[in-house]
């Protein structure tokens, strides 16, 4: 769409909405058309209508027509926005996942990848975490930050997590019998992405006194802590 | 789900108990349970554990999924009252013998 500019204020003030306060002659009279009109000599300016694209030569008459008039639905023009990053939660902040495998470890969130999910690692060495997709509303952002500086998250999206499609069957009687056993090994690439992410984190890590300790170790409530009452 | 060592297990929900249905006098409206969550005592308190989630956890004799053990999903919704008790609804109702009984209230979906 080509850019409009801001439209100014309507000259019609409405009394009640659906009525305005002047008449469409006023209106005419307050929009300047009697002066648009004089400036190019009594009519309207207006540009020639775009020449039609020429209708396909041979247009048969549809086979079928359908019994009743079915409704086209209308198209679906919603683009979803990532999520809104919560304000504490800052590349390099160490967060805490409350769901799922790695439920309460505590690892270093990366960035905000173009699905909304947080891109994170534990890193790997120092608890087990690969690097990883979370949500947003599964995890607790703590006050501690990890220095980031070093690592570069570029070449992440959501594609490169994208599950590999399994191969089609093909039907035959020896795949019936057969019990085919995918081997499930993980690529040579993300493992050799793994340590390229992290040997800089690890560096950063250690520069802190306890923070690999830290890492290390899992959150848990225990009887008489309150989350309500925490400071994170 | 392998939990490898027993020190490993985390407990990332608060506990919390059924107290029953809301309810009047002789009137209960069993689409809405009553919770009473650990160490919440006011009002106040329950602004944070608003919309997060709840399980109440049962064993079963028969299996279902590979396990004795079900799950009803749940949230909280609002506060009951003054003391820190909260309401909450479930994707099916709670059924009676939940009253008393424990239920687990989940840091998710998160805010902090």
């Amino acid at each position: 769409m080509a850019p409009s500019k801001p439209r100014s204020k309507s000259r019609n003030p409405l009394l009640i909405p659906g009525i305005g306060k002047f008449s469409r002659s006023k209106m005419y009279h307050k929009r300047g058309i009697w002066a648009i009109k004089a400036k190019h000599g009594g009519t309207f300016p207006r540009h020639d209508p775009k020449p039609a694209a020429p209708e396909p030569a041979s247009k048969k008459p549809p086979k079928f027509y359908p019994a009743d008039d079915v409704k086209t639905p209308v198209p679906n023009r919603r683009k979803p926005k990532p999520a809104k990053l919560r304000a504490s939660i800052t590349p390099g902040t160490v967060l805490i996942l409350l769901a799922g495998r790695f439920m309460g470890k505590r690892v270093v969130f990366l960035k905000q990848l173009p699905s909304g999910l947080l891109l994170i690692t534990g890193p790997f060495t120092v608890n087990g975490v690969p690097l990883r997709r979370v949500n947003q509303a599964y995890v607790i952002a703590t006050s501690t930050k990890v220095d980031i500086s070093g690592v570069n998250v570029d070449k992440f999206d959501d594609k490169y997590f994208a599950k590999d499609k399994k191969k089609a069957y093909k039907k035959s009687e020896s795949s019936f019998f057969e019990t085919e056993k995918q081997e499930k090994k993980l690529p040579q690439q993300k493992k050799d992405d793994q340590k390229a992410v992290d040997t800089p984190l690890i560096k950063a890590i250690e520069a802190v006194e306890y923070l690999r300790g830290y890492l290390g170790t899992k959150f848990t409530l225990r009887s008489g802590t309150k989350p309500h009452e925490l400071q994170f | 789900m392998v939990k490898e060592r027993k020190h490993d297990r985390v407990r990332l929900f608060v506990r919390g108990r059924v107290l029953g249905y809301k309810r009047s006098k002789s009137n209960q409206y069993e689409n809405t349970s009553l919770v009473q969550i650990e160490g919440v005592s006011t009002k106040e308190e329950v602004d944070w554990y608003l919309g997060k989630r709840l399980a109440y956890i049962y064993k079963c004799k028969t299996k279902k999924n590979d396990s004795n053990v079900r799950c009803i999903w749940g949230k909280v919704t609002r506060p009951h009252g003054n003391s820190g008790v909260v309401r909450a609804k479930f994707k099916t109702n709670l059924p009676p013998k939940s009253m008393g009984q424990k239920v687990r209230v989940f840091m998710y979906p998160s805010n902090i």
